[in-house]
């Protein structure tokens, strides 16, 4: 069953899918707009991939100061990153190039230490989508890609469902794609990735115990394009989740 | 979870066990990079502060045992700044009236002098990253701390927190523009240029004028 976590005239809950929107813990019923949404579980480490999607890789190929290596290009994101389903964004006035990413979340649900590729499927818990934001004009070459470009406040967008992995026959087999405005403007599919799931999971347990709640964002297809403010973006995979976002200047931040 | 580190005598009296470091914050480390900061693949001088997060599986309360798997890590000593209130667009001159205290951080990582890619397999390892035994919380100047690095007993380093390419305000000032640090929250100001090595059987300790000794030791 799906899940989600809102909050609501108060408090916390949990909820899961109804006809009419959700429903509460407590047998509340409520439309999808009458809930602020949080991240769909209780997030720890978040682990994010660059350059996974071969399509995108060439997509950015003009700019990319080196070659792709075949070593994961694997980088961290810290909790203030994190917004629900139905959030907003800020999006910063001096920046060009604002784009979102699409991608596969795949949430972690038993601690994985050196596990093999064989094995590694019986530690995910299941998946939601995220929409994970970059800055391209912040972009910079130390640690790339840095923290001012893809560690943003409320740029790492999570839900609205978390899906467990028994509903997900093949999460391998699944077409994405994301709506800018009512106007699709990047569509791919999770079979393209250059490290599968399960080598992710090798690869990441080789060095660092990955534990139940950790996620890891499995990268985006190509196809991103400036977004601005007010802008309404949709990210969506099938049989996972319909991810909502909207854009707002900096004067909505008091800037 | 975090039981077993320091409890923090001013609000938010926890840490949230986020830990966030800051690279390259020595103007030592950057010079010796000298020509190669203007070559490929950096072409130019960082201009926001190059940050790296140590995930939860890092994190080890002081007297912990880190499993080398027979690699030899470079120990950075750092000073963790401790956020009491979140700070979030703040201006040098309040960022530091934020901070709950500071506490002493042994940051480890597999050595590396490539700064490209972020290098989380050599900064993510288990149990690299140990937070020391108290948050000094009498709102003590974070840049003019000196700190001692003894390995098996001998000084091997003495660091100063002075001097850095940015100050502790500088910095929560120009990383809170976009990321919001929240209380608990932990932002290391540094390693210093010159780090030492340590590898299995030995044992560490930093050391600082009312921060206590951090100890740690590697299997």
């Amino acid at each position: 069953m799906k899940s989600a976590r809102v909050a609501y005239a108060g408090a916390l809950h949990d909820a899961v899918p109804h006809a009419r929107g959700l429903e509460l813990e407590d047998g509340r019923v409520l439309a999808e707009d009458a809930v602020v949404w949080l991240p769909p579980f209780d997030v720890g480490t978040v682990i994010a991939l660059g350059l996974n999607y071969a399509d995108h890789v060439k997509e950015l190929a003009k700019e990319l100061t080196v070659s792709v290596k075949d070593e994961p290009l694997v980088f961290l994101k810290g909790p203030a990153a994190l917004l629900g389903h139905r959030g907003v964004t800020r999006r910063p006035r001096d920046a060009a190039f604002m784009h979102y990413e699409c991608e596969l979340a795949v949430v972690i649900g038993a601690a994985a230490h050196n596990v093999k590729r064989a094995d590694a499927m019986q530690h995910v818990a299941g998946y939601t989508v995220c929409n994970d934001y970059a800055v391209r004009d912040y972009l910079e070459n130390w640690y790339r890609p840095n923290a001012r470009a893809k560690n943003r406040d409320g740029a790492t967008v999570l839900g609205p469902w978390f899906v467990p992995a028994a509903d997900v026959p093949d999460p391998h087999a699944l077409a994405l794609r994301t709506w800018v405005n009512g106007r699709v403007t990047q569509q791919g599919h999770t079979s393209n990735m250059v490290n599968d799931i399960p080598s992710l999971i090798e690869y990441l347990s080789s060095f660092m115990t990955l534990q139940a709640g950790d996620v890891i964002l499995t990268g985006t297809p190509d196809g991103v394009l400036n977004v601005d403010t007010g802008d309404e973006v949709v990210c969506e995979i099938d049989g996972i989740g319909r991810l909502v976002n909207t854009l707002a200047d900096d004067a909505c931040f008091g800037r | 979870m975090f039981q077993s580190f320091p409890s923090v005598a001013a609000p938010p009296f926890r840490l949230s066990g986020v830990v966030h470091g800051t690279l390259l914050n020595d103007p030592a480390v950057l010079a010796a990079l000298g020509d190669a900061v203007d070559q490929p693949p950096y072409k130019a001088a960082p201009k926001a502060p190059v940050l790296y997060l140590k995930p939860r599986n890092t994190l080890a309360a002081s007297g912990s045992l880190l499993a080398s798997e027979g690699l030899e890590f470079e120990l950075g000593a750092a000073l963790g700044l401790v956020v009491g209130r979140s700070i979030c667009h703040a201006d040098e001159a309040s960022a530091l009236q934020c901070l709950a205290g500071v506490v002493l951080m042994a940051d480890l990582c597999l050595p590396h002098n490539t700064f490209y890619r972020p290098s989380v397999r050599l900064r993510a390892r288990d149990g690299s990253c140990v937070i020391g035994p108290r948050v000094a919380t009498d709102r003590r100047d974070p840049d003019a701390l000196a700190l001692h690095l003894r390995i098996d007993g001998e000084t091997v380093q003495r660091i100063s927190t002075a001097g850095r390419v940015r100050g502790a305000a500088k910095l929560l000032a120009d990383v809170s523009e976009f990321m919001t640090l929240r209380p608990g929250d932990i932002l290391m100001t540094g390693v210093a240029a010159g780090a030492p090595r340590v590898r299995a059987g030995q044992r560490f300790e930093i050391e600082a004028d009312g921060l206590g000794c951090l100890t740690g030791a590697l299997a």
